[in-house]
């Protein structure tokens, strides 16, 4: 395992505060999240972890009346200045939500190769090895190679989720955010997706919000846990899961609430 | 539960009202059907001896002459929804996508409120306004003023739709989208429309099979025309123009034609109609494989 804060962080949130007009959502959350390496983020249902996860690609904007302060910085940019558009961010923050959404009126390699036609790519050649490439991390090449052009809502559950997966890798994001990424899907599509995130940490930096303890437990490398919209304790994952510091977070992760 | 047997006649009577509330509701959805099949009957009956070549091809004919066609009116009904069309749907289609993707809480309600009220204005009311418009500074009635006037007419209808269907692609596919880092707009027209599309389409459709029968409006802008005509700063010939004229006339010829130029109209309409339903029909077909 390596250690929360190995080099030069992919994210460091600090002193981040989020509203949605006057109810705070998160209260001065204060992160290293590192390169190449799974972050999970954990607590009860409205906590805030989502929000969290949104705002680190400007997502939560979308909520009207939504406002910020603190800052975040990627890799040293920070993704809230004046002349920055969010559109940017998200290019370099991807993004898989709960709900697998593959476009429906698109095909399996449409889904994979729109975001980079509609930011201009248009080299047939270049687009074809992109969707080859962003399968294949997907671990999804193989089953869909043969079939390329069929709808992408003829996937089953599963595939369509690491299809979403391969639409956000095609993009070559630096930080592959996640959120709740298998909560809809079967155990053995589920294992598919957690191998799958093992695999993609030697290249991405990865965050997580799940609501399954053993998933995080299994997967990440740090753990933070949310409770009210404040970090309550974050640290390397198994530390968090065998001697936490707080008695907060030994209730939740062994299940006496939330 | 007790006294089962001394409610009995209750019971009996509760049958009853089952019985004659079930008829009622029953005589009432047959009452909605029928002026359709009366309607149809009718012109069928009545219009269906007129129908030939000639009445598709020919101008109508002077009067006392009979014979002739309203091959006019139907090209000019044709040329009128096509201006409709060119008026009517991007301006409604555009003023929906604004609605349902961009726009704030207050002014929607205020332009879906303006939306409702246009949709409710009488077709003659319409037909006032845009001859005060176009065919009074212009001079003279035209097939522009018509074409105008049945978009306009158009535009609430066609925006309304648009914004609902809209308003049911999930929103999972917006914040897909913009999580690539696809512009708004761009997502908009290639993801969130797409995934509309066959909706829109059949709002429109049902606004131009609408506005097709209307002939209030058309009388103030269009006004008719007994010859060919395919200019459109003069008068034009429609459908419902012709059937209105040949209607309210005192010559048998003429009657037979307006039966048979309704009959017509009302094929144009239910056509449309029916092609909305195999639209319909076929997306819940798609959706289930």
């Amino acid at each position: 395992m390596t250690t929360a804060t190995p080099q030069t962080p992919a994210l460091a949130i600090r002193d981040l505060s989020v509203y949605f007009g006057a109810p705070q959502v998160l209260k001065h959350i204060s992160i290293d999240i590192a390169a190449r390496a799974v972050t999970a983020i954990i607590g009860p249902s409205g906590c805030g972890k989502s929000t969290f996860l949104r705002s680190l690609n400007r997502m939560h904007e979308l909520v009207p009346e939504a406002r910020m302060t603190g800052d975040i910085r990627l890799f040293g940019d920070d993704i809230y200045a004046r002349q920055i558009d969010p559109v940017i961010v998200r290019r370099r923050v991807g993004m898989v939500f709960q709900k697998s959404n593959p476009f429906p009126t698109m095909s399996i390699a449409e889904n994979v190769t729109v975001g980079l036609k509609l930011n201009g790519m248009r080299n047939v050649s270049q687009l074809f090895e992109r969707t080859e490439q962003a399968l294949t991390m997907a671990a999804l090449w193989d089953e869909v190679k043969d079939r390329l052009d069929a709808p992408a809502i003829s996937l089953s559950g599963g595939q369509q989720q690491r299809l979403c997966i391969a639409r956000a890798l095609a993009m070559q994001p630096e930080v592959l955010l996640m959120d709740e990424p298998a909560s809809a899907l079967d155990p053995l599509a589920t294992a598919k997706i957690e191998d799958l995130i093992m695999e993609l940490k030697k290249d991405y930096t990865i965050v997580i919000v799940t609501h399954n303890m053993q998933q995080a437990a299994r997967i990440s490398d740090t753990t933070a846990f949310f409770y009210m919209g404040e970090l309550v304790e974050f640290g390397v994952t198994a530390k968090i899961f065998t001697s936490p510091s707080k008695k907060q977070t030994e209730d939740y992760v062994t299940g006496r609430f939330g | 539960m007790q006294a089962a047997t001394a409610n009995a006649p209750n019971h009996v009577w509760r049958k009853c009202k089952n019985v004659i509330m079930q008829s009622l509701t029953f005589v009432c959805a047959i009452l909605v059907i029928t002026p359709l099949v009366m309607v149809f009957y009718h012109l069928v009956w009545q219009g269906f001896t007129s129908i030939n070549w000639e009445f598709f091809t020919q101008l109508p004919k002077p009067t006392g002459e009979t014979g002739g066609g309203i091959g006019n009116a139907i090209v000019g009904t044709f040329i009128l929804l096509a201006e409709a069309a060119l008026v009517g749907i991007p301006v409604g289609v555009l003023g929906g996508v604004y609605l349902s993707e961009y726009g704030s809480t207050r002014l929607n309600w205020a332009i879906r409120f303006a939306a409702d009220i246009l949709n409710g204005v009488p077709s003659i009311t319409w037909g006032i306004v845009v001859y005060a418009l176009m065919v009074v500074p212009m001079h003279g009635f035209s097939a522009l003023a018509g074409g105008v006037v049945l978009g306009m007419m158009m535009i609430p209808l066609v925006m309304r739709t648009t914004e609902e269907v809209l308003q049911l692609v999930p929103n999972g596919y917006r914040e897909a989208a913009l999580a690539l880092g696809i512009d708004k707009w761009k997502s908009i027209i290639q993801i969130v429309i797409p995934a509309a599309l066959r909706g829109i389409v059949t709002g429109i459709l049902l606004a131009l099979a609408r506005v097709a029968g209307e002939t209030a409006p058309l009388m103030f802008t269009a006004l008719g025309n007994q010859y060919w005509s395919h200019k459109l700063t003069e008068p034009m010939a429609a459908l419902p123009l012709q059937i209105f004229n040949y209607a309210i006339s005192p010559y048998d010829d003429w009657h037979r034609q307006a039966w048979a130029g309704a009959l017509i109209l009302l094929l144009l309409v239910l056509t449309t109609n029916v092609g909305v339903r195999f639209l319909a029909r076929d997306r819940f077909a798609k959706r289930k494989h």
